[in-house]
């Protein structure tokens, strides 16, 4: 069933297409990888997504209700919501505090009943922090609970923004490369998180993602973007097969090189040969 | 807090040493009742105005920053500034007005930075046209308790001026009349940011500022640059009950202490007003919009709302403050409400440490105290090295003012107690969590990274 039906979604800047005629539907409960080159405008179908950016065209329906005409915060309350490419953690803040100001669309609180401290107001606030506490444990982070998040590692810091839009009891979350900058070891421990967040919470997760080998592994579908428009959508291994994609990453050159070869073994990159060794397949089952 | 964490004591002086151990246990109680006991004691010896009483002045309110400091029981130091703050400064205000005078305006201006703290403290939004709002608390109240109120409802002079008891509900007016000169003020300024903001607001302090020194034509309502005087003052319902007590006292010491008294509750109400909110959902989201505004936006914050809501609460207690310093002053002209006094508050604030609470009572009260007394006394006593009078020194304290900003922005760019969130958040280690969750075993815990090299 879909969850997110995004139609024919355009956003130009200036003369840039950056979305360009995007169609994608989200099915609930899935895990959904949008991958693409630098620049092919995932990011951007994000922010559309999230209401930072309106849609020049096109249509977007998230549970049945359209998203168009919505602040950001009301989509979050809608529930949708996401982490950043760049961390983007409120840095003075405690750790339980930016969960809690994820939280933010759940509490209803008005001033009078905060200026007074009335019996429902301290009962909402207790359970707000009950519940940051449960979510900070699920990410493994609540004995860092105390911490300002400009000292947390970097790891952590990623973590925690996952935490933090778990906070608004989010139906579907959109990772904006959740594993960027971290090493091998950090990106499996994510991917699991990640893989916990489908399974544990049932949320869906639409990520954004260069490490093929985290695409491949835990995605259920995969979009391609190049230069804005979907090239190709399918599961991680018709995407594999599929020589758009592989043009778009490496250029015409390698899909004349692979399809003489019939795919795989030559391709040189890193990022092609990742989610062919036999490493991957060995870990899939463990996850 | 003056206590020690276990990770800093790999590095601690001598001087931290002994504070570690002079916070501990029955100690700082002990130095505490003695510290306050002698300065109350020496002071109360004291009541000419001179340099030793401005010192003795000093330390006395030093007794609630120590108190604040040292690891006492919260109703220990609750007690304290009620004794001292409620009892110990009136009565040696009645021995020397000029102190009880000094106090009520520390205690204006403490509500004043505080209510600015909100705004640019909280949320991070630079305002410099913050005395707007202040001025129109200030002549709300000396428009209708003085005859100028009869010029705009002509048809109406019979009512006016009002009563001196409906100084209350005026009270309450002005927090409602400030409220919406902030939300008046904030709508249009939402987009803007930094630099931006700054010119808007202060250009918005400016027109208020014109305005009361030109609304005097073609209806006579602000009475120009002669300002307003003869400011209607509340009635002293409690003259009888004080007369009765024995207490002894004219008008003039009565009303200073209402106006003390006054200032004092309005300050406490503030004080729970922005600590609670700080330590809500509304200021939570406040710190986030200064954070990362974009990021606040993506988690549920609604930005309109929270700055909107930042602009109503600075303001409304700066016109309640407002109306309490014309009915004090009895005269209000525009130049009191000027570009320098907005700068003079966000000044306490910055120095005192933007979006601390007690870091900004600490600023406007150090900043007031050297303003109206210590830099004038500074100034007098520095007189007798007979300089000549091109360059006497009592021109020279605003250049002093300004060198101690230099040297606050250069030594303690956070200010003096800067905002501590770590130490909020103690508090947040008292709530229990659930049993289950304690239990639960440790998960997924990764091998240390170092390990697999």
């Amino acid at each position: 069933m879909a969850l997110l039906q995004a139609k024919n979604v355009t956003k130009q800047f200036g003369g840039l297409l950056a979305v360009n005629d995007v169609t994608l539907t989200i099915d609930r409960g899935s895990i959904v990888s949008v991958i693409g080159p630098n620049g092919a405008g995932k990011t951007t179908f994000f922010n559309v997504l999230t209401g930072i950016y309106k849609p020049d065209k096109g249509s977007i329906t998230f549970n049945g209700q359209s998203l168009l005409n919505l602040r950001s915060d009301q989509i979050t309350a809608c529930g949708i919501t996401r982490t950043f490419q760049n961390i983007r953690l409120f840095n003075n803040m405690t750790v339980l505090e930016n969960v809690l100001v994820g939280m933010h669309s759940r509490l209803h609180a008005p001033m009078w009943n905060i200026i007074f401290r009335t019996p429902t107001m301290r009962q909402e606030e207790r359970q707000a922090r009950q519940k940051a506490r449960e979510l900070l444990h699920f990410v493994g982070l609540d004995d860092k609970r105390d911490d300002l998040a400009k000292n947390l590692p970097y790891g952590d810091q990623r973590r925690l923004e996952i935490a933090r839009a778990l906070a608004s009891e989010p139906k579907m979350v959109l990772l904006d490369e959740p594993t960027a900058g971290m090493n091998p070891h950090e990106t499996a421990s994510a991917t699991r998180l990640i893989q916990r967040l489908r399974d544990d919470m049932g949320v869906t997760v639409v990520l954004i993602e260069h490490d093929m080998k985290v695409v491949m592994s835990i995605s259920e579908r995969i979009s391609v973007l190049d230069y804005g428009i979907k090239i190709a959508e399918g599961t991680p291994d018709d995407i594999r097969a599929n020589p758009r994609v592989i043009e778009a990453y490496l250029g015409k050159g390698a899909t004349q090189e692979s399809e003489a070869t019939h795919q795989d073994p030559e391709i040189t990159t890193q990022e092609a040969e990742v989610h062919t060794t036999p490493e991957v397949r060995r870990q899939k089952p463990a996850l | 807090m003056a206590q020690t964490n276990p990770q800093s004591s790999l590095q601690v002086g001598t001087w931290d040493q002994l504070k570690t151990r002079l916070n501990r246990g029955i100690w700082p109680y002990l130095l505490i009742t003695t510290y306050s006991l002698v300065v109350t004691l020496l002071l109360f010896r004291n009541p000419s105005t001179s340099r030793n009483t401005d010192i003795l002045f000093v330390l006395f309110l030093g007794i609630m920053l120590l108190t604040y400091k040292m690891a006492l029981r919260p109703e220990f130091k609750l007690a304290i500034a009620a004794l001292f703050l409620g009892i110990g400064l009136p009565y040696f205000g009645t021995l020397n007005p000029f102190y009880m005078d000094i106090a009520t305006m520390v205690g204006i201006f403490v509500v004043l930075a505080l209510g600015l703290n909100v705004t640019v403290g909280f949320v991070g939004l630079l305002d410099l046209g913050y005395i707007a709002f202040y001025a129109a608390g200030a002549y709300l109240w000396a428009i209708f308790s003085t005859r100028q109120a009869q010029n705009i409802f002509p048809g109406l002079a019979h009512l006016f001026p009002v009563p001196p008891s409906w100084f209350f509900i005026f009270m309450l007016l002005a927090l409602v009349v400030g409220a919406c000169m902030g939300l008046l003020l904030g709508s249009p300024v939402l987009r803007l940011r930094g630099d931006y903001l700054a010119i808007v607001t202060l250009g918005f302090g400016e027109v208020i500022r014109v305005l009361a020194t030109n609304l005097d034509r073609p209806v006579n309502i602000t009475n120009g640059a002669q300002g307003i005087r003869d400011i209607g003052r509340p009635p002293l319902f409690f003259e009888p009950w004080v007369r009765e007590m024995g207490v002894d006292l004219s008008q003039g010491q009565l009303y200073q202490l209402f106006f003390y008294f006054l200032v004092l509750l309005v300050l406490g109400f503030m004080i729970m007003v922005v600590y609670r909110l700080s330590n809500s959902r509304i200021g939570r989201a406040w710190t986030a919009i200064r954070e990362d505004e974009t990021a606040a936006i993506a988690m549920g914050v609604p930005l309109v709302r929270m700055k909107l809501t930042a602009f109503a609460v600075g303001a409304s207690f700066a016109a309640v403050m407002g109306t309490i310093f014309a009915a004090k002053q009895l005269f209000i002209n525009p130049p009191t409400f000027d570009l320098l006094r907005s700068i003079n508050v966000l000044s306490m604030v910055i120095l005192g440490g933007m979006g601390s609470i007690p870091g900004v009572i600490l600023g406007a009260t150090l900043v007031t105290l050297l303003n109206l007394q210590l830099l004038p006394r500074l100034a007098r006593e520095l007189s007798v090295l007979q300089i000549p009078s091109q360059f006497d020194p009592t021109q020279y304290q605003r250049m002093l003012f300004g060198l101690l900003l230099i040297l606050m922005t250069i030594f303690r760019p956070a200010g003096i107690l800067p905002e501590d969130r770590r130490r909020q958040e103690l508090e947040g280690n008292a709530i229990d969590v659930p049993a289950e969750i304690e239990q639960s075993p440790p998960q997924a815990t990764e091998p240390d990274v170092g390990m697999k090299s």
